[in-house]
């Protein structure tokens, strides 16, 4: 049976897509982006998650792993990463879920049995289930399962991507989609391989490809000070879009927040957080400003 | 504590000398106090804005909230006032009895005895108002009710000294009261009458908090009206009532002569509330001769026609209906002290009609008409609760009063309820934002999203109000009780949560029920292991059982044991209050106790409900989900080691605690596991409760899973439970989840809660906090009042949003002087954060944000 790597499902989330929606997040991207505000969907592999806080000390981890990669010290456990080989019986044992994996495998009925359980709020609200990640495409074939079965049952999709992909693979996810929020990050392509790891020219031409299909888009751009939100950047990002051809697309602002560096602590990779500047609310209204100027619906949060 | 009772004091000391200063005739009032005696208020030099010109005015917007200044002014008094006793009512009513106790019928005796204060007691007519009226002396002076309950010289000096709701009173009235009070009514009030008589058994089931008894201290009430006094006067009711008289059989009617004397009483009470209104006309007569500036002079002349003509007559336009209202909500509560004051019930629809009709005509403005539904918005506001005597005045307590005003909902026609007034009344709401009256929106599948998201804006202001109610539902749990359609449709929710037939029924609250105590003493083969002592019936110690099913069946049987018992004491009171404590005036406005010749409290209404109140559902279901789950199907551990780490309050078995806090599935996750448990739980409850008789002609017990402010006392009587909640810590509230176990969002809490019958019961709660973030943007209102549909469209019955966030909370309480006006809504009834004592506040902050980020 067909099953995907996933790291949340959130129920009641009204920030990604019309009405009250379910999100499946995909673990795995292609991009790494300095500011991610979900380093958890990076891998594409179960990770191991430590909240030190919740840890009592109590070293039922300690004995409960098979690899002896667990040592009790005086600030809490150490695991050895060298031994360990991600297999979540710590996770299992621990009492106070100190300890998590992050990323499960899970089904293609399991996936929507959840979704099912929102059903009166979808149907309610004209809302439906969002799929993130991580980057959700690279996940295809449990994506477009998912895709079809939700097709099948009624229930609006979106699909939350970075647009770094295959192109026939977004077109075939296209078929199956009601919305897209399609990410923009910089318009350089060497500063936004700087940024991201990768250059963003493949982004652009599937965004054109998807404009071609008629499925919506909401363009979502996160605002991080000093890396996106200068003038030049915004005129290009606008000028880009103001180039496709697509009906009532939105532009949503995502302002940049340091609340992810928690997540980066749990995943003991506290190096990787890269503290950046959060737009001023000045700029933000600028920002919004110059993309109107472009007659473009914007706003601000998803 | 120490640093808060401090800054409590400072703020007492600095505060006190103004809040007199708006009574010049309070202390001159002691010493004239058997005299009638007339206060009048003139606090402030400076005359109010003038009438109908408000809005086009500047206005002084310092002081506070309010629509206009004399609004502004009026919500100042009211909300500065530090509450007070008065025993002026005692001393009426002490000397009264005295006289006259044994000449004649009880009925008669208790109408006289309201007809005889209405007649002395001190009028407050104070400057600016247009609705007038007050049950004591002056704006939050509160009279006693020593027949029910008389508090000592002790309770005195606790509600004047306690650290939150503090109730004044000087010294010198205590020592009056002490003469001439207490002495008469030693052993003759209701409440010694009812501890004097009942059983051990019930005696020791009190004590060890399995239940409270809601008619120890106060009387039956939780009454809402419906719109028969907006068509008839007490004039009418009068006729009505000498109509029965002339018709009385007495050669055959062996009941003739008690009814009678009901009738008797009745016409003597509805005299009553017609003097008492006839005295605020002559007092404006009066006040307008002197008056030098001309609009108050109208004014007043104004309220003098008004009071001459309703109570007595229907009211003929908008203005009078408030007044007659307010006339009749004054009458009850002053007649007797019943639970949740009085309720207008469905305000905004009985409003409509004179509104209408007089825009129509233009003789009304939507402005006058807003200004005066915030006159009266700050006259129930002037009403904080009779406090209460014995331990309790040490304890908790709030000023609510539990007036419920009813806004939107469905008409009797079946016919969507929301108007105008509708609109204006949540513009008042949140305009003002006071205490009382508590305040409900009523979303049926017929009322339109634009009076949802109107409501909801308001919830996201944070003041802990309105409730929102289903009407589709609880019409249907009418209906199952025995209303008819339409009947059932012009009900609606009072108090906190309650359902009843407005008008019509008398559906009584009789206690709460502390169900985790229930499963406690289960666990204990029958023994409080808080006092040691026996309390239960004795089922099995609990390390014999080899079944979950075999528990579940000993905490049904402790259940029925104890459900029993209570019953049979309430039935016991309900009788005690029939027989000497009738309401004859609270009997003219209730149908049909005119057309049966019987009090409220003796089966008189049409309908006659006993609600007994189940509190503590989460944290039963979570416990027995804990045992099942580690116990009988993990065995992670034994029955014998679970029980003595509750025992001992899990000192040593952190590890055990932890797990079963983290690893067990609790309520309000839509988990079946556990939902399941609720349900059965929920159905045993229902089971033990619903269709019992209660003694009245027709009358049965039904659930309801109100826990108010309970689930904290309830906590503190007991030990530790199996779903890890330590001892003494508060019990989950309502039906909705223990404090922190719910972990998925507020859709899973709905999912979960939709899973019980709420038809089955009279009411259940939920409590649902939002933090300011998920209401930012005009999108997220609309998905608030989607997920208030989406819970209806389930089949739930209530849901209420406090809307705050921690810091805040944190905030208030490091320096409650500047929060003064924060509203939380917790269980049922909204309340200020700094008048909770430290475990609400503390409750409060704990309970599950639904953070998003």
């Amino acid at each position: 049976m067909t099953s995907g790597l996933i790291f949340d499902i959130k129920r009641y989330a009204i920030n990604d897509g019309p009405g009250i929606r379910v999100v499946v997040f995909f673990k795995g991207c292609n991009l790494h982006c300095a500011w991610c505000h979900n380093p958890e969907g990076m891998a594409a592999v179960p990770e191991k998650m430590f909240t030190p806080s919740k840890c009592i000390s109590c070293g039922t981890c300690v004995s409960a792993c098979p690899e002896e990669a667990i040592t009790l010290t005086a600030h809490g456990i150490v695991t050895n990463t060298d031994l360990c080989r991600s297999c979540g019986i710590c996770a299992e044992v621990c009492p106070t879920m100190a300890i998590e994996m992050s990323g499960r495998e899970m089904t293609v009925p399991e996936i929507m049995d959840v979704i099912e359980k929102e059903r009166i709020f979808f149907e309610q609200s004209g809302g439906g289930v969002t799929f993130s990640g991580g980057e959700p495409m690279i996940q295809s074939k449990v994506l477009i399962e998912l895709l079809d079965e939700c097709g099948k049952r009624g229930i609006h999709r979106a699909v939350d991507t970075a647009g770094h992909v295959n192109t026939d693979v977004l077109l075939e996810v296209a078929q199956r989609t009601d919305l897209f929020l399609y990410d923009l990050k910089v318009m350089d392509p060497e500063l936004h391989a700087k940024w991201t790891g990768l250059t963003n020219d493949k982004i652009l031409t599937n965004l054109r490809a998807v404009a071609r299909t008629g499925v919506p888009v909401i363009i979502r751009i996160p605002l991080v000070g000093g890396v996106n939100d200068h003038e030049d950047n915004i005129r290009q990002t606008a000028e880009f879009l103001y180039s496709i051809p697509m009906k009532g697309a939105e532009v949503h602002l995502l302002p940049y927040h340091a609340i992810a560096r928690h997540k980066y602590e749990k995943l003991s990779r506290p190096e990787e957080f890269e503290l950046m500047e959060e737009p001023g609310p000045g700029r933000l209204e600028e920002v919004v400003a110059l993309f109107r100027g472009y007659g473009m619906k914007v706003q601000v949060g998803g | 504590m120490t640093w808060f009772r401090q800054l409590f004091y400072t703020a007492g000391e600095t505060f006190c000398p103004d809040h007199f200063s708006f009574f010049p005739g309070f202390v001159s009032f002691k010493d004239s106090i058997m005299f009638e005696k007339i206060i009048i208020h003139t606090s402030s030099p400076e005359r109010p804005a003038s009438v109908g010109t408000a809005a086009g005015q500047r206005d002084n917007q310092d002081s506070g909230p309010g629509m206009n200044d004399r609004i502004r002014k009026l919500r100042k008094i009211s909300t500065e006032a530090v509450p007070s006793l008065s025993i002026e009512r005692a001393l009426h009513e002490t000397v009264f009895y005295r006289e006259h106790y044994g000449t004649c019928s009880i009925p008669v005796l208790r109408a006289l005895t309201f007809l005889d204060h209405c007649r002395k007691k001190t009028i407050y007519l104070g400057e600016g108002e247009l609705i007038v009226g007050e049950r004591g002396p002056a704006p939050k002076v509160v009279p006693t009710f020593p027949e029910l309950t008389c508090h000592s010289v002790e309770d005195f000096h606790v509600l004047n000294s306690r650290d939150m709701q503090r109730y004044t009173i000087s010294q010198e009235d205590i020592d009056q009261y002490e003469r001439e009070v207490i002495p008469y009514w030693k052993g003759k009030t209701q409440r010694e009458r009812i501890f004097g008589h009942v059983p051990p058994e019930w005696k020791a089931a009190y004590e060890a908090g399995l239940f409270t008894e809601f008619m120890e201290q106060r009387a039956p009430g939780h009454t809402a009206l419906d719109g028969k006094i907006y068509r008839k006067g007490m004039l009418d009711f009068k006729k009505e009532i000498a109509g029965k008289i002339a018709a009385l059989d007495f050669l055959n009617d062996p009941e003739a002569t008690d009814k009678s004397e009901q009738w008797k009483a009745m016409d003597i009470a509805c005299d009553a509330v017609i003097l008492f209104a006839e005295r605020h006309a002559a007092l404006a007569d009066e006040l307008a001769l002197v008056e030098r500036d001309p609009l108050r002079a109208a004014e007043l002349k104004e309220i003098a026609s008004v009071c001459r003509h309703v109570p007595a007559h229907a009211p003929r336009n908008f203005r009078e209906a408030i007044q007659m209202y307010w006339f009749v909500h004054l009458g009850t509560i002053t007649e007797l002290n019943g639970w949740d004051a009085m309720n207008p019930g469905h305000f905004d629809q009985h409003l409509t009609p004179f509104y209408e009709r007089e825009v129509a005509a233009g003789t009304l403005t939507r402005d006058k008409a807003k200004e005066l539904i915030s006159c009266f918005w700050i006259k129930v506001n002037n009403h904080p609760a009779p406090p209460k005597v014995g331990v309790t005045a040490r304890e908790s307590g709030t000023y609510n009063d539990f007036t419920n005003i009813n806004i939107g909902g469905l008409k009797g026609d079946g016919s969507d309820g929301t108007s105008e007034i509708s609109y204006i009344m949540l513009e008042v709401i949140e305009e003002l934002h006071i205490l009382q009256p508590g305040n409900s929106v009523h979303i049926s599948a017929k009322t339109p999203d634009k009076f949802l998201h109107a409501a909801t804006r308001v919830i996201r202001q944070g003041h802990g109000y309105p409730s929102v109610f289903n009407p589709d539902v609880y019409i249907l749990e009418l209906l199952r009780q025995g209303k008819s359609l339409q009947d059932a449709r012009e009900g609606g929710c009072s108090g906190c949560i309650e359902v009843g037939a407005f008008g019509k029924e008398a559906f009584l609250l009789t206690g709460y029920l502390n169900v985790p105590k229930i499963l406690e003493i289960t666990l204990n083969n029958g023994v409080d292991p808080v006092t040691g002592k026996c309390v239960g019936l004795k089922t099995g110690d609990p390390r014999s059982f080899d079944s979950f099913e075999k528990l579940y069946e000993a905490f049904i049987q402790q259940l029925n044991f104890v459900v029993d018992i209570k019953m049979r004491v309430s039935n016991y009171i309900d009788r005690m209050f029939a027989k000497y404590a009738p309401a004859p005036f609270l009997s003219v406005v209730i149908d049909d106790c005119i057309v049966n010749g019987k009090d409220y409290y003796d089966g008189g209404p049409r309908y006659n409900t006993s609600y007994i109140q189940c509190c503590g559902l989460s944290t039963v279901t979570d416990s027995l989900s804990a045992i099942r789950k580690h116990v009988f199907e993990d065995k992670a551990f034994s029955m014998d080691r679970l029980l003595n780490a509750v025992l001992n309050n899990f000192e040593g078995e952190t590890v055990m605690r932890q797990r079963i806090m983290n690893r067990t599935p609790f309520f309000g996750n839509d988990d079946d596991y556990a939902d399941e448990i609720a349900v059965k739980v929920y159905n045993d409850l229902v089971a033990a409760i619903d269709g019992k008789p209660n003694i009245k002609p027709g009358g049965k017990y039904h659930l309801n899973m109100l826990s108010t402010t309970c689930h904290v006392y309830f906590g503190k009587v007991m030990g530790a439970t199996p779903n890890g909640r330590l001892a003494g810590k508060s019990i989950s509230d309502g039906t909705s989840p223990s404090h922190g176990a719910d972990t998925c969002g507020p859709s899973a809490v709905v999912k979960s809660l939709a899973k019980l019958d709420h038809v089955k019961s009279g009411g259940t709660l939920l409590n649902q906090r939002f933090l300011p973030s998920l209401l930012k943007k005009e999108e997220d209102i609309k998905k608030l009042g989607q997920l208030i549909r989406s819970y209806f469209t389930l089949g739930g019955h209530h849901i209420q949003f406090n809307i705050v966030d921690t810091a805040t909370l944190l905030a208030a309480q490091a320096c409650p002087e500047d929060y003064r006006d924060l509203l939380v809504r917790m269980a049922g009834y909204s309340d200020y954060f700094n008048d909770m004592n430290a475990d609400l506040q503390q409750e409060v902050i704990e309970r599950t944000e639904n953070d998003m980020l």
